[in-house]
């Protein structure tokens, strides 16, 4: 039976703790804001290593620019600032001065897609992950909990490229134990069963969790996967799933174009065609509300999820 | 001094000649804005930038970076004179498979440092390096050339806010003055006002430099800034098509594809500076 039960820490406080150990133990380390330094806890640090994190004031462009111009001189720059700035904004940057010519930078894009909450609708990417996946060198990641978000950070130090991590910055419902180990572009087998499986990511993996034991309680055994790498995405686990369960929901917080969704039917058409539904936003912006509010608004609830599961029985 | 300067002169005619020899060769290009950045390569390449091309990555060089990666060519030829890659590799310009593609590319060719062609990148690239040296307390000097028409981009202006909030003087950036972008002049297009006044309120120092005097170019940027100068701008007042009459006259010569007319007329040019 899954409990939901937030993380204590919160994302946000997983990325700033890790920026004060990692600049320390690192001297390559540069952690880079636009004027968003307080929103993700970072004021701290930068009280800790005021050279070494640097709030470049609200220049996006251009600190993806810098940012490539660090990583040429041999730095390892983190950048940080919300989904929709690092991504629509700033896009062609990303692609001439970062991935083009593979460029050693790390976005850390917060805020991610309803998570925006009271920012609302003009603050809110539900196309950020489209985005970025269409970078041919990106490795595009939604962290799902606090002990993936700190297990990917310090994977990212050594690991050279182009890394686009998307996350919340306030407590994460809680799915893994301090130990367990992450492998990029390898997807998490959260629950096995042999009726239909759900593929979800970020917010959208407790929800699911939560729609299992419910379908569980009917009789409906589903497995539950969580695809935090989008790409590279984990070709083999999906054809799997395909299957052995022949029905696919995915679930994601997101435009259902072009993220998760669009994702998991490019490798099923191609390798085993399975029906799928496709939980996420249907082509709609954001707007200002709660989380609970806004999960109910977009349809990115577990209710939600099981009503897609249950029109295929 | 005087030596040093006709080295550079000497420098800028062969990066003329080669890189009209590339275009030509090709039958199409970027003449004008690659003929306005000659004399400022030489000087770069010939008398002031650190730089081993036998060791691209050599630590200690001094960068370069071609924001206005249009005048790619006239980089290459400058690279290829200095040994960087074979002088004959210049007649693949733009060809299927080339290491020298019409923009710059630093995975694909020796010597470059920083992949441009998308206007107004470059210049940030080129604070992001000055900014690693000074973090690493290293000596490094990095030049950026952005083109007139490239700083209608409001990228240019958060660069160089950034360039002078954190005092990056060991980047140098010239601008290549030469009043004309593809469309048309700047004064039809997008008015630059006074440049100076402009770089001077940003928090640079600014200097005006005709494009083709090598000794004022080398003047301006041979010594190293001091702890607490600010960032200099050097404006270079230049002609597009600088070095080359028949392009100086020319109305529109960003991109020519060669008439047989313009072709002999070219060719020509190539013989008079190989007499000089």
């Amino acid at each position: 039976m899954f409990i939901v039960e937030n993380d204590p820490i919160e994302m946000r406080k997983v990325y700033s703790t890790f920026m004060n150990e990692f600049i320390a133990k690192d001297d390559k380390i540069i952690g880079l804001e636009a004027d968003l330094m307080s929103s993700m806890s970072m004021d701290s640090v930068h009280e800790n290593h005021p050279n070494r994190v640097i709030n470049c004031g609200i220049m996006e462009a251009n600190i993806i620019g810098l940012a490539a111009g660090l990583s040429i001189a041999g730095k390892i720059p983190f950048f940080h600032t919300f989904t929709a700035f690092a991504s629509r904004r700033c896009f062609d940057q990303l692609f001439m001065s970062i991935d083009y010519q593979k460029n050693n930078v790390k976005v850390i894009a917060s805020d991610a897609g309803i998570t925006a909450g009271h920012n609302g609708g003009t603050h809110m990417s539900f196309e950020d992950m489209g985005i970025v996946r269409g970078l041919a060198h990106a490795t595009v990641l939604e962290v799902t909990d606090a002990t993936m978000f700190r297990a990917i950070l310090e994977q990212l130090v050594e690991l050279k490229g182009f890394y686009w991590v998307r996350t919340m910055r306030k407590n994460a419902v809680k799915i893994y134990q301090s130990d367990e180990h992450f492998s990029i572009g390898k997807a998490k087998i959260l629950r096995e069963g042999k009726d239909i499986t759900l593929i979800a990511n970020g917010i959208m993996v407790a929800e699911a969790m939560v729609a299992a034991d419910r379908l569980a309680a009917q009789g409906i055994d589903a497995s539950v996967i969580d695809m935090f790498t989008l790409k590279p995405i984990d070709r083999g686990t999906i054809v799997k799933y395909a299957k052995l369960t022949g029905k696919i929901v995915t679930c994601e917080n997101h435009n259902i174009h072009n993220g998760l969704g669009s994702a998991v039917a490019e490798v099923l058409v191609e390798e085993y065609p399975v029906p799928m539904r496709f939980i996420g936003v249907k082509d709609r912006y954001g707007q200002v509300g709660t989380l609970d509010f806004l999960k109910q608004e977009y349809q990115l609830t577990a209710d939600d999820i099981i009503n897609a599961v249950k029109s295929f029985f | 001094m005087s030596e040093i300067i006709a080295k550079i002169d000497e420098l800028a005619r062969q990066i003329r000649i080669a890189t009209l020899k590339q275009l030509n060769h090709l039958g199409f290009g970027h003449y004008g804005g690659s003929m306005s950045v000659v004399e400022t390569l030489a000087v770069l390449y010939g008398g002031v930038m650190k730089y081993n091309s036998h060791d691209p990555q050599w630590v200690e060089r001094d960068y370069f970076v071609m924001s206005k990666g249009h005048a790619g060519p006239a980089l290459y030829s400058t690279l290829a004179l200095k040994g960087f890659f074979p002088k004959e590799d210049l007649m693949t310009l733009n060809q299927n498979g080339t290491k020298l593609p019409s923009h710059p590319d630093r995975l694909r060719t020796k010597g470059v440092d920083a992949t441009t062609g998308s206007l107004g990148q470059g210049i940030s690239i080129a604070s992001g390096i000055a900014l690693a040296h000074k973090l690493s307390n290293r000596d490094n000097r990095v030049f950026c050339v952005v083109g007139d028409g490239e700083l209608n981009e409001g990228q240019c202006w958060e660069a160089f806010q950034f360039i002078a909030h954190h005092n990056l003087n060991n980047l140098v950036v010239f601008v290549d003055y030469n009043k004309k972008q593809l469309d048309g002049t700047l004064d039809e297009i997008i008015m630059p006002f006074n440049l100076n006044d402009k770089f001077k309120a940003f928090g640079f120092d600014a200097i005006t430099v005709k494009g083709d005097d090598t000794k004022a170019i080398y003047n301006a940027v041979k010594t190293v800034r001091k702890h607490d100068e600010r960032p200099l701008v050097v404006v270079l007042d230049s002609i597009k098509g600088q070095g080359v009459a028949y392009l100086e006259n020319m109305q529109s010569n960003h991109h020519l594809r060669l008439t047989p007319e313009a072709k002999i007329e070219l060719e020509k040019a190539i013989t008079l500076l190989e007499g000089k």
